[in-house]
Order: C-alpha cells, then sequence, then structure tokens
C-alpha cells in the first residue's frame, strides 16, 4: 500500500512560495513575541501556586473575595481540568523579594479558603506520618503494645483511599466506614474536621531560581543547536548543516509563537517538548539531505534544483509515514494525559507539523538557492579563466 | 536456518532480560505481586509518587562571619598576652564581605609583633598594612572557598541527620547547581512539608549568656532605661513572655540585655531529650560535654545571684537565676506542644548547621495527584501504543506484525533500562516513552520504504531487503545521534522530571537501533527463508 505513488509534486520550483509562506509565519510569530510578549509559568518568572480541589464547584468571584480579605490581592484563579473534579489553581506572583513571604502566600491561600474550628485539625490536610502520630497518642483501639504497627497501616488506609479513590477530598469521616474500625471514625469525628479544601499540588519558586532556570534553558537549546551543527557539518557540509539549523531556529520561533498567540504558559515541560522538536525537526531535514547527498553521486548531471526537488518526493511516504505515527501518539498525550503534559503535548504536536513543513519549504529551498548562487559562481569564474589564456597567447 | 535460529534464541534471551529488569521476581504471580515487584524495580519520580521537592540556598556568609569572630577572640587573646595596645578590632564590612577584619591604633612599634602573631596563630589570613597605624587582616582565597564548601556539605550532612530521624524513605540531599552553594532535598510520600521544613532550617544554635537587664516591652524601652545606648559587649535579643499567661491570647515580644559572648555554645552540647517541666509541660533537657561543663560550672559559680539566658537561634528561650555553681545539665522551656519539644531535642542532638538557609524553591506533589498522573500517563501509552500498532498493520500487512513485535520489544527494553539503572520515572519521562514508540515507527519506516523502492526496481526479496537495511542504516544513524545529543543536553541542564525525560529518550533511542536494525532483520531474514522463490514479500 502506498500513499504517494510515484509522487512528482514541484517543490524546488515553487520554493519562493514556501520561503514567502515561512516568512510571513515568522513575522507573525516575531511580532505576537514582541509585542505579546511569552507567558512564562512559574517557573521561569517566580511565585505560589497552589492547585486545590474543592468539595463543591468553584465560584470564583466568591473564592477572589475570601483572598482579598486575606490581603492577598493578586491572586489569579482558574478554573482546571474536568468540570466535575472541581478544581481550582491558585497563583501569586512573586512581587515578594525573600522566600519566606512566598510560603506565607500559600498558607494564606489555604486559611483563606477554609475555615477551621477552634481546635480541631482537617482531616484532608493532613499526611500520613502526622495521621499516624495523632493515632499513636489517642489510642482509640486501646492497644497496648503492638500500636505502631496497627495505626500505621490503618492510617496508611485513610490516606490512601482519600488520596486514591475520593482524589484528595473526603466529604466527611462517614466515608471511612468499612475502611477503618468504628472507633477510630468516632476519635477522628472529635478532633478533625473535613474541610472543604484539598492540596493537590503547590509549587513556589522563589525569583532567584527564576531566573537561574531561564539562564539554563536558554544555554542548553543554544548547546543543543551548536552540537548539532557541529555533527551534521561533519557528516554532510558546512551549508547542509547551517541550513537545518536555520529551519530549526524558524520552527522554534514559530512554535514560540504559536504558544504566545494563545497565551499558553511555557514551562519547563515545554522546554523539554521544544529540545525534542529541534531533535525531531533535525531528524526530518537529514532524511532529505541524506538523499541528495546519495543522489549527488549517481545523478551528477542533473541540476541541483531538480536533484534535491527529487529527493523530497522521495522520501515523501517517510516524511509523512513518522510524522502520522507520532502526531497521534501526540494527540493521544493532549487528550488524555492530564493537565501538566497538555502544554508538552501541544508544543511537539505543533512543531512536528511545523518541523516536517520546514524540511521541504524552508530548508531544502534554502539550501537550493545557496547551491545554484555557488554554482553560477563557479560557471562566471571558468568562463573568465577560459577567455584569459585566449589572449595571452596571442 | 541455524544462523536464524541462533538470531531468534538471542533475541528471546534479550527479551527475558528486560523483563526482569522491569518486574524483577515477584514473591508471587498475582497482579498485586507483580505490581509490588514492579514498583521495587522501577523508581517513580515525585510527581508520579507524591513528596517534597525543595531547593536551599546556605547562606555560607553566615560560617564565615563565624570563623572571623573566632579568629578576632583569638586575636584580641594574643595580643593581651603579649602587651600590645590596640583600640579596636572588629569586621569591617560584615554583611558583604564578612572575612574582612580591620584592626585600629596599633603603634607602630608593634608592627612586627603584629606580623609574627598573625602568621603564627592566625594562618589562615592575610595581613596588610593600611593607613594610619590600622591593618586590614582578609581570609586567604583558596581558604576561603574550602570554608564555604565546607559549610555547605556539613549543612548537607546535618540536614540528612535530621531528615533520617523523621523516616523518610529514599530521601535525596544533595549538592545543587554549579557552585551556588545550593542544595537539593527531596522528599517522598512527604505530603506536611511544613514540619519538614521547619526542623531542617531550625540552625540549633544553642547558647547560654549572662542576662543583664530586661525584660523590657520595646527596643525603645531598653535605651532608655540605658542612658541612650547599650552598655559595652552587650545586644539586644527578642524573647517571649513566659511568666505571666499571654492578655489577648497573643503571645508578646520582649526584649533582654544579653552579653555578647556566651558562657556555653551548641558545641559543648553532649545530649538533648524531651521531658516534662514541674507544671507537666513539655520541655527539653540538655547534658553537656566534660569540658563545656567545667566551663558553664565556672561561669554559674562566679555569678550566682545575677541571672542567665538560654538563647535558642538568637531567641531567648529562658531566664533564670543562678543559685549556685552547675554543672553539666539545663533545661528549656516554652510553650511547646509535645511534638515540638521532641522536634527540639533531636534538632540539637543532630548538631547545629553551620549556616542559615533560606528556601528557593519548593514543589509538593500530593499523593492524589501522583496518583492521577500515573494512570492517566499509562492510559496515554496503551491508547498511542495500540493506535500506532494498528496503523503500522493496516500500513504495512505482513510486514507491520515485524515492525510491531520490534515497537514492543522496544518498550520493554526500554523499561527495562529503567528498572536495571535505577533510573527515575518522571510523567515527562512516561511522555518519553509515548514519543519513544512514535518514533521508534520512524526507523521502520525508513527501512521499509528502502525495501518497497528496492522492489518497484525489480530486485529479488532477499536482494531488496539487503539493500534496505543498508541504505537506511546511515539515515538512522544520523537521525539517533542528533537527537541522543539533544538529549543529553536535556539531562546536563535539566532538573527532576526535565531530567527523567532525557534518560527515557536516550534510553529508548538505544533501545530503537537494536530493535529496529537487529530484530526487525532476523525477522525477515526468517521470513525470507520460508518464502519460495519469486513468492512476494507481504509489505
Amino acid at each position: 500500500m502506498e500513499i504517494f505513488r510515484n509522487p512528482n509534486y514541484n517543490f524546488i520550483g515553487k520554493k519562493k512560495i514556501y520561503l514567502g509562506i515561512s516568512a510571513l509565519m515568522l513575522v507573525i510569530a516575531l511580532g505576537s513575541l514582541i509585542f505579546k510578549g511569552l507567558p512564562l509559568g512559574v517557573d521561569f518568572k517566580g511565585g505560589t501556586l497552589v492547585y486545590l480541589k474543592l468539595a463543591d464547584r468553584p465560584n470564583e468571584d466568591a473564592l477572589r473575595a475570601e483572598l482579598q480579605k486575606a490581603g492577598l490581592q493578586n491572586a489569579r484563579i482558574q478554573r482546571y481540568g474536568k468540570a466535575e473534579n472541581n478544581e481550582v489553581l491558585i497563583a501569586l506572583e512573586s512581587t515578594a523579594q525573600s522566600s519566606g513571604a512566598l510560603e506565607e502566600g500559600k498558607n494564606a491561600i489555604i486559611n483563606a479558603l477554609r475555615q477551621l474550628p477552634e481546635g480541631k485539625r482537617d482531616l484532608n490536610n493532613i499526611g500520613m506520618a502526622s495521621l499516624r502520630d495523632y493515632l499513636l497518642e489517642k489510642d482509640p483501639l486501646r492497644l497496648g503494645t503492638d500500636a505502631a504497627t496497627r495505626y500505621q497501616q490503618i492510617a496508611e488506609q485513610i490516606t490512601h483511599f482519600r488520596d486514591a479513590e475520593r482524589s484528595g477530598l473526603l466529604r466527611s469521616t462517614a466515608e471511612l466506614n468499612g475502611v477503618v474500625p468504628a472507633e477510630v471514625i468516632s476519635a477522628l469525628d472529635q478532633d478533625f474536621v473535613t474541610s472543604n479544601v484539598a492540596v493537590r499540588n503547590v509549587e513556589i519558586v522563589g525569583p532567584q531560581v527564576g531566573s537561574q532556570l531561564r539562564k539554563q534553558a536558554l544555554l542548553a537549546t543554544l548547546y543543543s543547536l551548536l552540537g548539532m551543527l557541529i555533527y551534521l557539518s561533519l557528516r554532510f557540509e558546512l551549508i547542509y548543516g547551517a541550513a537545518a539549523v536555520l529551519a530549526v531556529f524558524h520552527d522554534t520561533i514559530i512554535t514560540l509563537g504559536v504558544f504566545s498567540l494563545i497565551g499558553w504558559e511555557i514551562s519547563l515541560t515545554v522546554i523539554a517538548a521544544l529540545l525534542t522538536l529541534i531533535g525531531y525537526s533535525m531528524n526530518d531535514t537529514i532524511v532529505i539531505f541524506d538523499r541528495v547527498r546519495e543522489n549527488l553521486k549517481f545523478l551528477r548531471r542533473e541540476p541541483i534544483g531538480s536533484l534535491v526537488n527529487t529527493s523530497i518526493n522521495q522520501t515523501l511516504n517517510r516524511t509523512v509515514l513518522t510524522a502520522g505515527p507520532t502526531f497521534l501518539t501526540l494527540l493521544a498525550l493532549f487528550l488524555f494525559g492530564g493537565e501538566v503534559l497538555q502544554g508538552f503535548a501541544l508544543a511537539l504536536a505543533a512543531g512536528i507539523l511545523i518541523g516536517t513543513y520546514s524540511s521541504f519549504g524552508f530548508a531544502s529551498p534554502l539550501l537550493v538557492l545557496y547551491l545554484e548562487r555557488k554554482g553560477a559562481r563557479q560557471s562566471q569564474r571558468s568562463k573568465v579563466e577560459v577567455a584569459e589564456p585566449a589572449r595571452k597567447s596571442k | 536456518m541455524n544462523k536464524n535460529l541462533w538470531k531468534v534464541i538471542f533475541i528471546l534471551a534479550v527479551l527475558l532480560v528486560f523483563v526482569y529488569g522491569i518486574i524483577g521476581i515477584p514473591k508471587n504471580w498475582s497482579k498485586q505481586g507483580v505490581l509490588t515487584s514492579m514498583q521495587e524495580r522501577i523508581h517513580l519520580g515525585l510527581d508520579l509518587k507524591g513528596g517534597t521537592h525543595l531547593i536551599l540556598q546556605v547562606q555560607v556568609n553566615d560560617a564565615v562571619k563565624a570563623d572571623a569572630e573566632r579568629a578576632i577572640e583569638r586575636l584580641k587573646e594574643e595580643m593581651r598576652s603579649a602587651n600590645l595596645t590596640y583600640v579596636d578590632i572588629s569586621l569591617s564590612e560584615p554583611q558583604s564581605a564578612p572575612d574582612r577584619i580591620a584592626i585600629k591604633g596599633v603603634p607602630p612599634e608593634s608592627s612586627s609583633d603584629l606580623r609574627r602573631i598573625v602568621s603564627e596563630r592566625l594562618p589562615d589570613y592575610d595581613l596588610t598594612s593600611g593607613a594610619e597605624n590600622s591593618w586590614n587582616l582578609s581570609m586567604k582565597p583558596q581558604t576561603l572557598t574550602e570554608l564555604k564548601n565546607r559549610a555547605v556539605h556539613q549543612a548537607i550532612e546535618t540536614i540528612r541527620n535530621r531528615v533520617d530521624t523523621l523516616g523518610v524513605s529514599e530521601p535525596i540531599i544533595q549538592e545543587h547547581g554549579m557552585g551556588e552553594h545550593q542544595i537539593l532535598v527531596q522528599l517522598p510520600g512527604v505530603d506536611d512539608p511544613a514540619r519538614v521544613k521547619e526542623i531542617m532550617q531550625s540552625t540549633a544554635m544553642l547558647e547560654i549568656r549572662q542576662e543583664m537587664g530586661g525584660p523590657y516591652s520595646s527596643e525603645q524601652e531598653a535605651y532608655q532605661a540605658n542612658g541612650g545606648t547599650l552598655p559595652p559587649d552587650t545586644v539586644l535579643m527578642p524573647g517571649r513572655t513566659i511568666a505571666g499567661r499571654q492578655t489577648d491570647g497573643k503571645s508578646q515580644t520582649v526584649y533582654y540585655l544579653i552579653s555578647r559572648t556566651s558562657a556555653v555554645s551548641g558545641r559543648d552540647l553532649r545530649d538533648a531529650q524531651p521531658t516534662e517541666d514541674e507544671s507537666a509541660r513539655p520541655a527539653v533537657r540538655f547534658l553537656l560535654t566534660g569540658e563545656g561543663g567545667r566551663r558553664f560550672g565556672n561561669f554559674t559559680q562566679s555569678h550566682v545571684g545575677e541571672r542567665l539566658a538560654v538563647v535558642l537561634d538568637g531567641k531567648v528561650m529562658e531566664v533564670a537565676t543562678i543559685q549556685e555553681r552547675i554543672e553539666d545539665e539545663g533545661r528549656i522551656t516554652g510553650s511547646f506542644t509535645k511534638q515540638q519539644s521532641q522536634d527540639l531535642a533531636m534538632v540539637l542532638r543532630s548538631g547545629a548547621l553551620p549556616a542559615s538557609i533560606t528556601y528557593l524553591e519548593e514543589r509538593t506533589v500530593g499523593p492524589s495527584l501522583g496518583a492521577d498522573s500515573i494512570r492517566q500517563g499509562v492510559l496515554t501509552g496503551l491508547v498511542g501504543l495500540t493506535a500506532v500498532l494498528a496503523f503500522m498493520l493496516f500500513y504495512y500487512r505482513g510486514s507491520g506484525i515485524n515492525a510491531n513485535l520490534a515497537l514492543i520489544l522496544n518498550v520493554i527494553i526500554l523499561l527495562g533500562f529503567l528498572g536495571f539503572s535505577g533510573a527515575t520515572l518522571t510523567l515527562p519521562g512516561i511522555a518519553g516513552v509515548i514519543l519513544t514508540i512514535g518514533m521508534g515507527v520512524d526507523s521502520n519506516v525508513l527501512i521499509f520504504e528502502r525495501i518497497k523502492e528496492e522492489l518497484a526496481a525489480g530486485k529479488t526479496v532477499s536482494s531488496a531487503v539487503d539493500q534496505g537495511f543498508a541504505r537506511a542504516w546511515l539515515t538512522i544513524l544520523d537521525t539517533h545521534v542528533t537527537t541522543i545529543v539533544s538529549a543529553a543536553i536535556l539531562f546536563i541542564f535539566g532538573t527532576g522530571p526535565v531530567r527523567g525525560f532525557a534518560v527515557t529518550l536516550v534510553f529508548g533511542l538505544l533501545a530503537n537501533l537494536f530493535t529496529a536494525v537487529f530484530v526487525s532483520r532476523a525477522i525477515f531474514d526468517w521470513v525470507v527463508s520460508r518464502k519460495t522463490r519469486g513468492e512476494a514479500l507481504s509489505i
């Protein structure tokens, strides 16, 4: 079975059009990056992120009012995940200079949103170890010496039930019926409440770390490109390496432009996706260039433009067949992989589309233009050489 | 035929080895048993298991300042015993360069003696002369660097001791970053970071000093009571009202006038235990070493009737009148809960931090999120894998089975690599596995398309397979090397989850080189050898 039978599309002939499209995309991307800016995630900007699961549907206005009462003015509140999960993300900017202030932000958020009665602790926000210590001290089952292992087991059962089966939020201690003995439940009723807020995830990044990570991400990207340029210049000639690297720049800028346009944040995982994309886009371009190098051996007489075109057509099946399944797996990741990986999946999916395009629409036209110009200059030189001796011999 | 048989046996052996890498040898073969065994082999990162990730900054200047202050004390003693006069010896820039000491008012005839003292007694310092009978001491650069690095390593050890007593399983405590004196702490399964952070952060500097005035309700009052300035060699330190219950439910900060030098310091601590005071309130009892006890005894003997203060981390915890000579034991009370008294005793036992630490970054993944992430990751992996397998079967028909076998083996080898190397699987790592599936297809596609081309050009089946593999090999090599280069850079510059991704990517690519080239080839050879002459290849 074939997708394309003996394809013979004219890619290089339309190279000016393709380069024009590339230029347009670059302009739009750069424009968005410069004027709208690139939204940086908390990894790079610093700040506090608290992911909460609430017992009822979150009312953003009510939440904001509570936070403002606690003195947290610039909190950003965002719904998160599937609607029935009642999850909410609260972000505080890092205007604070010290990390101590950021931590207070997290505590302030949590305390503002749940009302704990005096003297009671929160069953939805307690760790396994603290729960075990409480049970050991309270000793509801009147165990004597073997209490430690038994209460450890009970504490683990409670936290496991709460986290794995109820996503971290118990609505009442009654839900534990059948999970742990009744005496334990009545002890918990005396000293605990099940608040309507459970913390799922916290990220606090001090401003110092944010700038460190920014620097690292940039260095990593540059070194990656340098490494590949060197490798390619060894395997091919410098122009091939340069064309491939320029194509990668092109892909990265446009992918970042996509994020800027739709306003999605750049996090560490997105950077990981971009670095993978660099590898993938290289692959694509290398496959075509490999063919070009092979064809140069056999089709010496053929003008460079049509030779490159033939190479592209020959590898067309492979290009589509590779981009296809990879794109499918990324689609699965985007739909089912959860919030954390969505940025990653988007970066790679967009990047693969653009990367595939740039292999025949950007890198190859650049290569052809350069080689044609070099070929024209060489034939100019040989014309002059022929002319000179003729005169001298006179 | 024989060569093919050996190849098949080899591949099966590889399969078994890597399956072992994934699941080890489970105690029982039920689903739970296999899962438990797998969990022991494959380490889950914090984002899948839940836990706390912290980056700490060690304030190395604290350690430098402490060393410099000790040097000042030593210098003063030496100069007194050598009968040399001076006007002042103190830190010249305590904030920015805490190793610089300024000596003022040394007459020129004492300069050779001063030089001798410094070279003999303060070998870590360089002496330079300044203007008008003043001199400057600064730490030798190499000593300074060593001191800072030692402070970081000591901090790591102390933190490790404290975390160990908390019973965290498999904590990671190590130096972080490149030369910025930072520590990375990863505590899997810890869902209550507040307590852990307090335990780690407490410098646990315990001192006993003489209390010379107070309590004052504010700093201004303290100044006024002493005629505008503090007496020489004293400092103001905050404390809490201990005697007399709080009036409005809040404890008030009061200030005490405390001597600058300490009679006993944390280094003289031998042990610390939680206990209770006379009113059965939780307290901490500490025992001193022999040397420390002697010094304490001398101090208390010569200050009977006066007051001493127990100072912890720069805060006055307790003030008491000295009734008689005390040799080796003391007690701290305050409004502790039982757990606080236990934590404090443990922190005192573990030794003082050489420098204070601040938190730069904190990430806590609740265990519920971790469990969800695993579930989502595995689901996606299966969906993606199924989609790709179906596609290959549909497009390449018979040879599609070949590619699918290679692909499944690829994933098994990849996971087995993770199990053997003890590398951590993170959520981006799962994404890396999924990506490997997609990109692994690429190698097979390159080979198969080549084979199709050769067949279309009229070659025989076996020759087409030969040429297909030979021609595609270089391209496969090129593409894999470039992606491995970018993954290696990700590994060097990344932390935690991103590193997990780089590792799975590299392992996946290496595994892919093996399966796409060797395994697929072996399967093809076997298929070809069973074909009659002229029979077509299902591709």
